[in-house]
């Protein structure tokens, strides 16, 4: 199956995000092989090295802006919810600039899969501090390293009734193919942290391949068990001691938003005529 | 025979003032009259004071005026704030239990009436109605009818208390019923939704906001007869950007906000332009800046609304005047943006929005469902396909061999991203060729209307809501009044056209920097005077009138 446009790539030499583009080619070839229809797949980006992902796939795709392609992909889903709706986004846009729609899908059980490419720096403007960078940062806006602890942001997708969470690595990527399998397939909200160091602006590889290490997928609709391991990691890169756990944390299954608010109807595909009798 | 009337009810939040009216309103449309209702509102829930004036006019209703006929107090401040506006033959019917003092009128202890009766208290406000329809010589019988289709399962009990009204009072004359068909009471927010339930609207999604609510409020309510999807979202920057989305897949979406929501949308207006994906926004304008006077009016987002959004946006900007024209007008921005794929916006304000219209419902039949240009299924799909008109077919995901890329990146006819200066300028030019064709789309619609003396030398340019105070005042001067409806692509032709033999030129509108005729000036359209008005209330046609004696 032909998955690659013409599109140039321009990510630098050796990027991380080639692992990530090349698990999520693996996994889209292993769900069409299995059945589901690649007319029906629409991949969104905003914008950020992760988001030129999109034209690297020869794939419905929508473009959105800077923090919105959650909740671009949530009206994609409404709009007609036959598709499969897969976002890349990276940590500024989901939890800088869009945490609001992420929250929000997240509570609304939106059936979306996020792949978020978590670097934890604004690396296209030059490695700036995001939500998930540890504290002291040493960035352009602050030389004097960020005064900020960084957020988990699985806990808060836990606390916002997220139906599936997990914490993928990119230089693990037959771990991450199949994650990403996985969230496509669940029914719901579908949640994947991507570990992506920057080669150009934080280089976390030699740190993330002393740390990470794979979870066995063990009670699954345990909250409090799924919290327990998402807190063995606070983000901070500090404490030495914190091994990172990278896996399933959380999966359960509950009816989507779109299937509680439509029902039946689908708004792209609905017939046009209405009784105009009958409405009062 | 008088067959024009002009009714207050007031009272605090929450005592019922406002169904009220629309049961005196619909008391006068049941005997043929037009009807207009103003709502006035302070931004609280329970207390302060709220109140509905109703003019009913036995030919055409756009607007309440001065010169209160009747006067329905539940409170006294309802006679404070009010007494002075009364008419020359103008009364006070009021509430005696709680109000004491002399007043021209009829004191009737309404409360204590309806607890004898057996009422809860809200009630006392159908002991002021069967007064008021006693005192204009009104049939009892259309006072049943209304009764039983606007409280349904309270009609009975209500009619009684009434009927301690009617009983309690005089008749000073028999108002004459107008022979012609009565016509449904309808908000502009009512009419707007049914206008683009039938242009096809598939979704609408909103977050709350005064005064765009009712649209809200009134799709949800009816979203299974009209078979349509209708969302509450977390914020208008999240609205806008589902709605873009949504109209990715086909369909046809609309939001609703007011001033202040709108701001929070226009990065998904410059994304929908560069994305050319379809997009209704209504803007209703309240007083602002800031958060303003949030249930008050005003038109002060005109300039704000021509150019919202950064970058080259090609849009279409349609305000209507009044219920009507917003259901024509919100079928036909619907069609429009999806033949041109492009964000529209339909201006509207709280006058428009809020306020009760007697509603033609024939203007329904001109409004249709205009099927957009589709993929011919030939050849490979592209979606920014570089044609001579600059409009590139549709086709949307799920459909076999499509794969549709919508970009906010400057693209090629793909959808791939690019940063060429020549790919930069050849995708502008597309969409600069399509600017063309929406103007010329302008000027095959009725884009400005004329009203008034057409052969005056004198005009009056309003535009939005501020047409309905103005068309009175003008038809009573015997002057001109030209409402440009569509403002952006400006219809240029047509406005020189309506200007034709004019030698002067007045302006009214509801904001203090006269935003209009910084537009006007832009096309050459010189104003010698302006009337503004900025304290938050609308127009009444006698100030318009009174601005303009000496023009």
């Amino acid at each position: 199956m032909k998955l690659d446009t013409y599109a140039e790539n321009t990510w630098c030499p050796g990027c991380r995000n080639f692992m990530i583009l090349t698990a999520f080619k693996n996994a889209i070839s292993s769900l069409v092989k299995d059945g589901l229809s690649k007319e029906n797949i629409v991949v969104v980006g905003g914008i950020g090295c992760n988001s030129k992902t999109i034209d690297y796939l020869n794939l419905n795709s929508f473009s959105s802006l800077h923090g919105r392609p959650i909740i671009s992909a949530e009206g994609i889903k409404l709009g007609n919810p036959k598709l499969k709706v897969i976002v890349f986004i990276g940590d500024g846009g989901c939890y800088n600039e869009g945490i609001s729609h992420l929250i929000h899908a997240a509570k609304r059980n939106t059936d979306i899969t996020v792949l978020v490419h978590n670097n934890s720096t604004f690396a296209l403007t030059t490695g700036q501090f995001t939500a998930t960078s540890p504290e002291n940062f040493k960035g352009r806006s602050t030389p004097e390293g960020s005064v900020e602890k960084p957020l988990n942001p699985l806990k808060l997708v836990l606390a916002s009734n997220g139906t599936f969470v997990a914490r993928g690595y990119a230089m693990k990527m037959d771990h991450l193919t199949n994650l990403i399998i996985k969230a496509i397939k669940h029914s719901g909200f579908s949640f994947i942290d991507i570990l992506q160091p920057c080669i150009s602006f934080f280089d976390t590889t030699s740190f993330y391949d002393q740390k990470v290490y794979e979870i066995e997928e063990k009670n699954l609709d345990s909250p409090k068990e799924a919290l327990r391991k998402i807190e063995e990691w606070d983000y901070n890169q500090i404490d030495d001691s914190q091994k990172i756990p990278i896996g399933i944390f959380y999966k359960i299954q509950k009816p989507s938003y779109w299937e509680k608010c439509l029902g039946t109807l689908n708004p792209s595909k609905r017939k046009k005529k209405v009784n105009f009798e009958e409405w009062k | 025979m008088k067959k024009d009337f002009s009714i207050l009810i007031g009272g605090e939040a929450g005592e019922g003032s406002r169904k009220s009216g629309s049961v005196i309103a619909e008391l006068f449309s049941n005997i043929g009259y037009r009807i207009y209702i103003y709502e006035d509102y302070p931004s609280l829930i329970r207390g302060g004071h709220n109140f509905s004036q109703i003019r009913a006019n036995g030919k055409e209703a756009l607007s309440h005026r001065k010169g209160i006929d009747f006067l329905l107090a539940l409170d006294k401040r309802t006679i404070e704030e009010h007494k002075n506006d009364l008419s020359k033959d103008g009364m006070i019917i009021y509430n005696s239990d709680n109000i004491s003092g002399k007043y021209k009128g009829i004191g009737i202890p309404i409360k204590t009436i309806t607890k004898e009766e057996g009422g809860n208290p809200i009630m006392k406000n159908s002991v002021l109605i069967g007064a008021l329809v006693k005192i204009i010589g009104m049939d009892w019988k259309v006072v049943e009818k209304v009764f039983k289709k606007e409280l349904k399962k309270y009609a009975e009990i209500n009619l009684k208390i009434a009927k301690r009204g009617f009983d309690s009072s005089k008749t000073l004359f028999t108002i004459e019923k107008i022979e012609q068909k009565p016509l449904p009471l309808l908000t502009g927010n009512e009419a707007l939704a049914l206008g683009a339930v039938k242009a096809g609207l598939d979704f609408y999604i909103a977050y709350p906001m005064t005064p765009a609510t009712g649209i809200l409020h009134f799709l949800a309510e009816h979203k299974k007869e009209f078979n349509i999807a209708v969302v509450q979202l977390e914020n208008e920057t999240g609205i806008v950007n589902a709605a873009v989305g949504a109209a990715f897949t086909g369909a046809r979406t609309m939001v609703g906000t007011s001033g202040g929501g709108f701001a929070l949308m226009t990065e998904g207006l410059s994304l929908a332009a560069q994305s050319e994906n379809p997009l209704v926004i209504i803007n209703s304008q309240r007083m602002s800046p800031g958060t303003g006077v949030p249930t008050y009016n005003g038109q002060g987002d005109l300039l704000f609304t021509l150019t919202a959004g950064h970058g080259d946006i090609v849009r279409f900007v349609i305000a209507p005047g009044d219920a009507d024209q917003s259901c024509f007008w919100a079928g036909k921005i619907l069609n429009l943006s999806w033949k041109y794929q492009t964000p529209s916006i339909l201006l509207i304000d709280k006058q428009i929005s809020e306020s009760t219209f007697s509603f033609d419902q024939s203007i329904l039949n001109k409004v249709e469902y205009e099927k957009p240009l589709l993929w011919d299924k030939k050849g490979n799909y592209l979606r920014y396909k570089d044609v001579q008109n600059g409009i590139s077919p549709l086709a949307f995901p799920g459909e076999k061999n499509v794969v549709s890329k919508s970009n906010s990146y400057e693209h090629d006819e793909f959808g791939i991203t690019v940063e060429e200066k020549e790919k930069v300028e050849k995708m502008q030019n597309k969409r600069l060729r399509k600017f063309r064709e929406m103007k010329k789309e302008v000027d095959q619609l009725e884009a400005v209307k004329i009203y008034g003396k057409k052969k005056s030398e004198k005009a009056l340019i309003v535009w939005g809501s501020t047409k309905g105070p103005a068309k009175e005042a003008a038809e009573k001067l015997g002057i001109k009044m030209i409402q440009p409806i569509i403002l952006e692509p400006f219809p240029e032709d047509q406005m020189k056209r309506a200007l034709k033999g004019v030698k002067k030129i007045a302006l009214a509108e509801t904001n203090g920097l006269g935003q209009m005729e910084k537009v006007l000036n832009c096309y050459g359209i010189k104003v010698d005077k302006k009337i503004l008005k900025y304290n938050s209330r609308p127009f009444f046609p006698e100030e318009i009138e009174e601005k303009l004696k000496n023009f």
